[in-house]
């Protein structure tokens, strides 16, 4: 037993060459501020003007200082580096700008003809021209959430069917079938509403109904959720499947009374998402349910409306009203879709936690 | 005095646990005990059961029920594929080929005596042109996105970013469309004329006249950012599937990131760019809403995409639906089989790219 140790090397710091020191940070610094004001400088000399010639200007500046530190450092090799990493940020940029926008006009746009009056009334009485405060689209509102149920009522038994053949049976098809579900996901939405078009209006003589709508939005709902609750299913561990078979239950039981209550909150995720891809269909309903300006209750008989289609009808309308009007559809059409969007997020949070 | 209740009512089971116990060492060659060397004649030992692979019959139930709702997309996508093929199919034959090459398209009219003359030629030329537009403008953003993700974001915006991709894809088209017209079109209007000024030499940003609203250009615009969200998350998937040990050793060998992505993620998710692309391709010929709302359609061929003149399958029969005939309608099924065709045709390419490069590794 030696009383101490001597570590020979106490004395040597460990290098950390991949930590920013004060000297990057500076450097950073100065190459924003003289960009910035290279940017300024040539706005106000030269004729390029606006936002693009400030983007511009301000690219340029960019990629000029992070070639000129890279010699400056003595590093020219990594000039290509730091290039990249400034065009993949400006890419990320690039893309959430377009959101930014289209949630800012939402809003901006939306709001102006907001009130609870468009929840009292249907456009029965007023005309598309006729002043905000007259007019609602309660009609629309009914219509969406009456179709939607009903697709999802028609369409959850059929995927969860689908997701439990491929993760409870695995026969020798799961490869097709999944597949299968792959290409549905692709289908264009405007052919699910010509085929619906085509066997129930065409084939069986039927009229417009909400009824046509919802089977045209099911087919459309059926691949998010079955894909969904695939990934969900396979999530759980065979363990508690090989358990609930070793006490002797039938696979049906384990599957109905083990694997399903333990899937439950991810299956919910998977139905909510299906939901929120459908609401907002626009294509499909447009062929199917004829659209109407009054509250129709009854789903099987009668022209309906819903909100895509009415925004779809005051938009094609035109005119300063009507176009307010279509926005604050979009409003309250993508107010129900972030619902089920934020209900997602905060389940599968949730269920990753536990 | 309880507890001495349970000791006395658990014995018989205590018992006949033991008896089991007996004989599961040689249970192949059992032979059942007489009763009467059990010590509590009420209680019997079952005969054991019987153990079979064969299903009960609620398994078969539930194993048919079960293979049948599987296969509802396949006789879904079937249905689909034979009633517009169905309806369509008088009007294919009828036109032949020029169904897929003509560029009119005029529906028979009695009084004037005019004859139908259908053909989607510069539709479709159209879809493709403005999903090549959004694809180009698209993909490499789409790819950026993923890189940023996956290996360059910092820690605190990884998430809301992810979160922002995934708003995209759940805003419906209509409100790309509508926002498109809106906000977006002045804007690429006055980058389409930027464009024309600098590069009109290049055949395709050419000008009859000066109009440059509801252009392919505009609409591949729109599509481009409605197909980012589809392409970003299949190529971050497997560009976060890149092998950490190859991407260490391209560090230790002395490379810098971009070095890095070139010489081991970029091989490594070649096949999922080039699926994701594709993907996209196919959402892009099939959007509807969007495309009519920022698209001019006009029924003759336009490869000068700055030109306020364009077509797209999808938005053509919605155009055309609201006022069609009986035969038109069949037409426009033709179209829509023609287009499903498409669809499928480029999706199934892409699954099998992806699936291709999954195999590979």
């Amino acid at each position: 037993m030696t009383t101490t140790q001597v570590n020979p090397y106490e004395d040597v710091k460990p290098i950390k060459p991949w930590q920013i020191t004060i000297k990057d940070v500076i450097a950073d610094l100065i190459s924003v501020v003289i960009v910035t004001i290279a940017t300024f400088v040539t706005l106000a000399v030269t004729p390029m003007r606006g936002k693009l010639g400030f983007m511009g200007a301000l690219f340029f500046y960019s990629i000029i200082a992070t070639i000129v530190r890279g010699f400056i450092s003595k590093k020219p090799k990594s000039i290509g580096s730091s290039l990249s990493s400034l065009f993949i940020y400006i890419a990320a940029g690039i893309v959430v700008a377009p959101v930014m926008s289209i949630l800012y006009t939402i809003v901006v746009r939306g709001v102006k003809g907001l009130s609870l009056g468009i929840f009292k009334h249907d456009m029965g009485v007023a005309v598309p021209d006729s002043p905000l405060n007259e007019g609602g689209l309660l009609h629309a509102l009914i219509g969406t959430v009456e179709i939607v149920t009903f697709s999802t009522i028609i369409c959850v038994p059929i995927a969860l069917l689908t997701a439990l053949y491929l993760t409870e049976i695995r026969g020798r098809f799961s490869g097709l079938v999944r597949f299968l579900v792959q290409a549905m996901s692709g289908v264009p939405s405007i052919i699910a509403g010509l085929f619906i078009y085509a066997v129930v209006l065409i084939q069986f003589h039927g009229r417009y109904s909400g009824i046509a709508g919802a089977l045209a939005l099911s087919i459309l709902m059926l691949p998010t959720v079955a894909r969904v609750a695939e990934e969900v299913l396979k999530l759980i561990p065979d363990d508690l499947r090989e358990a609930g078979l070793a006490l002797g239950a039938t696979q049906w039981r384990t599957v109905s009374r083990i694997v399903i209550p333990t899937a439950k909150s991810g299956l919910i995720t998977a139905v909510i998402l299906g939901v929120a891809r459908i609401a907002g269909e626009t294509a499909p309903i447009i062929l199917t349910i004829g659209g109407s300006d009054r509250i129709n209750w009854n789903l099987f008989s009668g022209q309906m409306s819903a909100l895509p289609f009415y925004v779809w009808r005051q938009y094609l309308y035109g005119g300063e009203t009507a176009t307010a009007r279509a926005w604050t559809g979009i409003l309250v059409l993508m107010l129900i879709v972030m619902f089920f969007f934020t209900v997602t997020r905060l389940l599968s949070r949730r269920g990753s936690r536990v | 005095m309880q507890r001495l209740d349970l000791a006395v009512i658990h014995l018989p089971f205590t018992l006949a646990l033991f008896q089991l116990n007996l004989w599961i060492p040689d249970c192949e060659h059992y032979v059942p005990m007489s009763t009467a060397s059990v010590s509590t004649p009420t209680y019997s030992i079952p005969s054991p059961r019987e153990i079979t692979t064969k299903p009960r019959r609620s398994d078969l139930i539930f194993r048919t029920v079960v293979t049948a709702g599987g296969f509802t997309s396949l006789f879904i996508l079937g249905l689909i594929t034979f009633f517009l093929g169905y309806r369509g199919w008088h009007i294919l034959q009828d036109s032949g080929l020029h169904f897929l090459t003509g560029a009119k398209w005029i529906a028979a009219d009695p009084d004037a005596g005019t004859k139908s003359n259908y053909g989607i030629g510069a539709m479709l030329a159209g879809t493709f042109v403005i999903a090549l537009i959004g694809l180009i403008v698209g993909a490499p953003l789409a790819i950026g996105v993923a890189l940023f993700l996956t290996y360059y974001a910092p820690e605190p915006i990884k998430r809301p970013l992810s979160v922002i991709i995934d708003i995209m894809a759940a805003i419906p088209s209509i409100v790309y469309g509508l926002w498109g017209y809106f906000v977006l079109m002045p804007h690429a209007i006055y980058w389409a004329k930027l464009i024309h000024k600098y590069f009109s030499w290049i055949p395709v940003f050419e000008m009859r006249d000066p109009v440059f609203m509801r252009s392919p250009f505009v609409a591949g615009l729109v599509l481009s950012i409605m197909i980012i969200p589809i392409m970003t998350s299949v190529t971050r998937e497997v560009f976060a599937q890149a092998p950490l040990d190859r991407v260490q050793a391209a560090y230790a060998l002395g490379a810098t990131k971009w070095r890095m992505i070139k010489a081991v993620v970029f091989p490594y998710g070649r096949s999922g760019m080039i699926g994701g692309a594709m993907l996209g391709l196919g959402r892009a010929m099939g959007e509807t809403v969007a495309v009519y709302t920022v698209l001019n359609i006009s029924y003759q061929y336009n490869f000068q995409v700055l030109f306020s003149a364009g077509g797209s399958v999808a938005s053509m029969i919605v155009a055309k639906f609201g006022e069609a005939s009986a035969v038109e309608i069949d037409a426009l099924m033709a179209a829509g089989f023609i287009l499903f065709a498409a669809t499928l045709l480029v999706n199934l390419i892409a699954d099998k790219i992806v699936s291709l490069g999954k195999k590979g590794r």
